[in-house]
């Protein structure tokens, strides 16, 4: 089924697409019908920039047990950044 | 039945009607060349967009002998490619249900202004596109039958309604006037048996048309021939259910 379930956050990033790069300023997390993933479902995440139209979007289909490996995966990174005093170096 | 001596032809082509609140939306026509009479199908896309799985049934219907218009619900999404304007629409919780009807009864008022129509127009949807069929079979009096396959979201938890979708469709039910056929697997998430049952029991308990048939050893979206979800013996079957409900219920005149 459609399942209906997302939501959107606001981001500071680049993403590549076409192999061209464009700012990122929304991410799109939903767990519903992938467009090529083999799975029924799957964590979607689209990185794009609503204000340059749809095409502006970088987008991953997950399983959803990826989906958790990658989580937990950025935490421990960004846990080891902080701790080596990295995180305030990349002022936004 | 057509013979090998006879000619074919179809015609596809992007048109453009009046939709929700008479917005002008674009839309995917496919017709049979030649003076007619024929029937109208409005076919409802599913939430992977207007895409090109959409674009081939539209051409498939077509050479059933069907004006085939499959309406973009997406259109106001914007512009790109069917998957980028998909994951828009999916961004932003799906589109609103009060919009999709409209569109869907513009396309059948398009089909209903055309001479070479027959007087009779059906609405046929799957998955998301399916719920959307069936509430505009039950809000508008713009078609002659209605075919849901495995559309999600008609049986509705009060906590699953949201803005765009308000209401159950499962709550329209009573006003449902025209026949419908419903296709459902087993092992599908949404719709489940379960609720096809709910859903069931309450066209039997109001004397509603329907057929519903449901398959076994099979999913979510058993007719997508580009997904894993395909299953060769159940989608011909499906397929020949549904060429035969519209047949006796959009060929001929009663």
């Amino acid at each position: 089924m459609c399942s209906m379930i997302s939501m959107q956050i606001q981001i500071d990033g680049c993403g590549k697409n076409g192999g061209a790069w464009f700012n990122l300023r929304e991410a799109d997390v939903s767990f519903d019908h992938p467009f090529n993933a083999p799975f029924e479902h799957a964590l979607n995440i689209d990185f794009v920039n609503e204000a340059q139209g749809p095409g502006a979007r970088v987008a991953v289909e997950l399983s959803a047990d990826s989906a958790r490996a990658l989580v937990a995966a950025i935490q421990q990174v960004l846990e080891r950044a902080e701790q080596g005093g990295f995180l305030e170096k990349q002022a936004v | 039945m057509y013979q090998t001596d006879m000619y074919e032809g179809v015609i596809a082509e992007t048109v453009m009607l009046r939709g929700h609140n008479g917005d002008w939306i674009n839309a995917y026509c496919a017709r049979p060349l030649g003076p007619g009479p024929f029937p109208g199908l409005v076919l409802a896309h599913h939430m992977p967009g207007w895409d090109e799985w959409y674009k081939e049934v539209t051409f498939r219907f077509a050479r059933q002998g069907y004006i085939t218009i499959c309406p973009n619900l997406y259109f106001r999404s914007g512009h790109g490619s069917p998957e980028d304007v998909a994951a828009k629409a999916r961004a932003a919780g799906g589109i609103p249900d009060d919009q999709a009807v409209g569109d869907l009864e513009g396309a059948a008022r398009y089909l209903r202004a055309l001479p070479t129509l027959n007087g009779k127009v059906g609405v046929w949807g799957t998955c998301s596109g399916a719920r959307h069929a069936y509430l505009s079979a039950c809000r508008t009096q713009v078609y002659d039958a209605v075919a849901d396959l495995w559309g999600g979201r008609v049986v509705m938890r009060p906590e699953d309604l949201s803005p765009n979708q308000p209401v159950a469709p499962l709550d329209y039910t009573a006003d449902l006037k025209i026949p419908l056929l419903g296709l459902f697997g087993e092992q599908d998430f949404g719709p489940t048996p379960e609720q096809v049952t709910v859903h069931e029991e309450l066209l039997k308990k109001l004397n509603k048309t329907y057929e519903f048939h449901m398959y076994a050893n099979a999913g979510h979206g058993f007719f997508y021939h580009n997904r894993p979800a395909y299953r060769q013996e159940q989608a011909v079957d499906g397929w020949n259910k549904v060429f035969a409900f519209f047949e006796k219920y959009l060929k001929t005149t009663r």
